[in-house]
């Protein structure tokens, strides 16, 4: 078991045949993701060689998924695309589009998050901003690398790329059920929140370590909900204590406006929910060792 | 981005917001030939982006063009919460306001969703009508596949209890403002106050407006409102190359890749600092995932230019990027550095994990950069680089 990804899972990748979406379509398959098609309207029929794995192009999402039963699409499309993209593949009902793409648009995020909702929210959607989700052993949704950590029992939610392989890399001994990058953008698809409930859900996940940033107020519901709903352990790690006010610190959604949106704010909130959080990266997987070590 | 009122006051008027007439000057003479063309009367405003100028001394009425020039004289170069105003707003003088109230849209982040704020008690602040008085502010959230139409607007005015009389101007003004806010791609758009005159116009007489950075490749206008004049030369200097940089007051220079890393570097070099006399982060710099010899050089450039910084942080965490790559990167950035003249003399401390970290720290090790110190932890490297900014 993991979240959202496995190794039944059914990849196809938008953008496939651009410079970017090449690099990474050939680091997935070697993590042994089952790649099954990309999409290229301009390049429909045709197939691309990766490594000896002969990768069809299809013209639409929809045609995808006839022919291959797909059920998750990352997408590698610039910016100025990515809603087109996103649209297409919600009205192709699959199941979880995966959007790597920095600098979309916020007018678009929000365009095509209300689509999902309007069309029965049938798409889940991760990111925009995001390095996507592994599950390591099993399959590989985006730009995480494959080769940091082994399976195990922690499951990580976190906003940022980096901050995913950090914590990856300190646990990596242990190892993870799954590792999700929701992203960084002010309007992301699936929250903590629903990281969160996956992973209290997973048989195969033991604790979970959250990660955090300035901005919003993501972590404090995410707080709230813990306290209610979430009974696993929880680990957190928040990012921008340093912040200043009203600069944007390389994430478009992490921003401190005002008084809202601080890190202090969102550790308070995480620990009053009784999650330990912890004060650099290392200490964060310090305190998770001890927790799994009882 | 957030912009001048009187950049807000252009947009409003390009997508047909009522607004007064009114033009941007930075000389104090220049103000009174803007004046005459008001009539011989006008308000200057200082253009600053804080609130409580009209406190400081930074909005005055102007009954004639020489006292215009007066004021503009006393309002330029005047410092309003340590914004210093290097220009001011010559605007027609409102007609006899009977009511203010407040009108805006943001991005409701929690919902995923945009929001409307409307209000009948305009002429402060929202947050603390909000506070007092809740029941006197409608929030309602808008569709961004549907937007505001007249029906929606209709909705927001009867949910804010604006008077009949006025019902219908407020709903134009919403839907205008909702163009605004679609087709300049904004992240804010804000009325405060909207005022109804003695006429009966209900006229936007203040405005706030966020730009949405990400929107740039379809705004080709927005790059022409960036505040130069106020921008950090440092931070100019970084955009110039394309850097992800914010300078910040601290003394130890940090150069990371991705947003968080970086982020997370900053509070461990201060967290690191309380041990060694207070010492602080100088900068955000986010040189990305690539971090190629030329653009850890650009970095290292920039950050070295800063005369606050008294040691540099590299911390990389080679993800899909090989800490080798990294390495070399580093190493030829300081040898360009020096090619170029550049006097190096800050000490480095470079922490290289992830992929490829061994052969990255063995590219150092052999280099044997005289201001370069490899730590291998990102806790012990923030401990290095504190202790040696402290020592300077």
């Amino acid at each position: 078991m993991a979240i959202f990804l496995n190794k039944d899972s059914k990849v196809i990748v938008q953008g496939m045949t651009g410079a970017t979406g090449m690099k990474h379509t050939k680091l997935m398959l070697a993590d042994g993701t089952n790649i099954v098609g990309g999409v290229n309207p301009r390049k429909a029929g045709t197939s691309v060689d990766i490594d000896g794995t002969e990768i069809p192009v299809f013209g639409t999402v929809a045609e995808a998924i006839e022919k291959t039963g797909a059920n998750v699409s990352v997408l590698f499309v610039p910016p100025a695309f990515a809603k087109a993209a996103v649209v297409e593949a919600i009205d192709a009902e699959i199941p979880l589009a995966v959007v790597i793409t920095e600098g979309i648009a916020v007018h678009d995020s929000a365009a095509f998050y209300a689509y999902a909702v309007s069309q029965g929210n049938k798409t889940r959607i991760i990111g925009p901003n995001c390095p996507g989700l592994i599950t390591p052993g099993q399959s590989n949704a985006g730009i995480i690398p494959g080769d940091i950590t082994k399976p195990g029992r922690i499951g990580l939610v976190s906003k940022s790329g980096t901050l995913t392989y950090q914590m990856m890399y300190e646990l990596r001994d242990i190892g993870f059920s799954s590792a999700v990058g929701i992203g960084g953008d002010p309007i992301i698809g699936t929250t903590h929140i629903d990281a969160l409930a996956a992973f209290e859900a997973d048989p195969d996940t033991d604790l979970i370590v959250m990660i955090g940033e300035i901005g919003g107020d993501a972590e404090e519901r995410a707080a709230a909900f813990i306290k209610e709903n979430v009974t696993k352990p929880v680990v957190g790690y928040v990012a921008g204590f340093t912040a200043p006010e009203g600069k944007t610190m390389g994430h478009a959604g992490a921003i401190v406006s005002g008084s809202s949106g601080t890190a202090a704010a969102k550790k308070e909130a995480l620990e009053a929910a009784g999650v330990k959080v912890g004060k650099t990266p290392t200490e964060t997987a310090k305190l998770a060792r001890e927790i799994l070590a009882g | 981005m957030d912009l001048f009122e009187y950049q807000a006051r252009d947009l409003f008027a390009k997508h047909d917001v009522p607004v007064l007439a009114g033009e941007v000057i930075d000389t104090p003479e220049a103000a009174r030939a803007a004046t005459e063309r008001l009539g011989g009367k006008s308000v200057v405003k200082a253009q600053v982006k804080v609130g409580g100028r009209g406190k400081a001394g930074g909005v005055k009425l102007a009954a004639s063009a020489d006292e215009a020039v007066e004021h503009a004289t006393n309002i330029l170069g005047m410092d309003i919460k340590g914004h210093t105003v290097h220009k001011v707003m010559i605007a027609e003088t409102a007609p006899e306001i009977v009511e203010e109230y407040y009108v805006s849209f943001l991005l409701d982040r929690a919902n995923r969703t945009f929001l409307s704020i409307a209000s009948v008690e305009g002429g402060m602040e929202i947050e603390e009508v909000a506070e007092t008085r809740p029941e006197a502010v409608a929030k309602t959230p808008i569709d961004a596949n549907v937007g505001v139409t007249p029906e929606v607007a209709r909705q927001i005015v009867e949910a804010a209890k604006f008077p009949a009389e006025v019902a219908d101007k407020v709903a134009n003004v919403l839907v205008t403002l909702w163009k605004t806010f679609v087709e300049e791609d904004a992240l804010l758009v804000e009325v405060n106050p909207l005022a109804k005159v003695a006429s009966g116009e209900v006229i936007a007489l203040d405005g706030k407006v966020s730009l949405d950075e990400n929107a740039e490749f379809r705004q080709p206008g927005h790059e022409a409102l960036q505040d130069k004049d106020s921008a950090n030369p440092l931070e100019a200097a970084a955009k110039e190359k394309n850097l992800n940089y914010v300078k910040l007051d601290g003394e130890v220079g940090i150069i990371g890749n991705g947003a968080g890393l970086v982020m997370s570097t900053l509070d461990v070099v201060a967290y690191a600092g309380e041990a060694h006399g207070g010492v602080k982060p100088a900068n955000f710099l986010d040189i990305g995932g690539g971090a190629s010899a030329a653009v850890m050089a650009n970095g290292l450039e920039i950050i070295l230019g800063d005369p606050d910084v008294k040691s540099v942080f590299v911390n990389v965490f080679g993800g899909i990027t090989a800490c080798d790559e990294v390495a070399n990167g580093i190493v030829q950035a300081l040898q360009l550095l020096a090619d170029k003249g550049e006097d190096v003399t800050k000490p480095l401390v470079v922490r290289l994990d992830g992929n490829n970290a061994e052969l990255g720290r063995k590219i150092l090790s052999d280099a044997n950069h005289p201001l370069v110190q490899r730590v291998d932890t990102m806790d012990g490297a923030a401990d290095k680089a504190a202790e040696l900014a402290a020592a300077k």
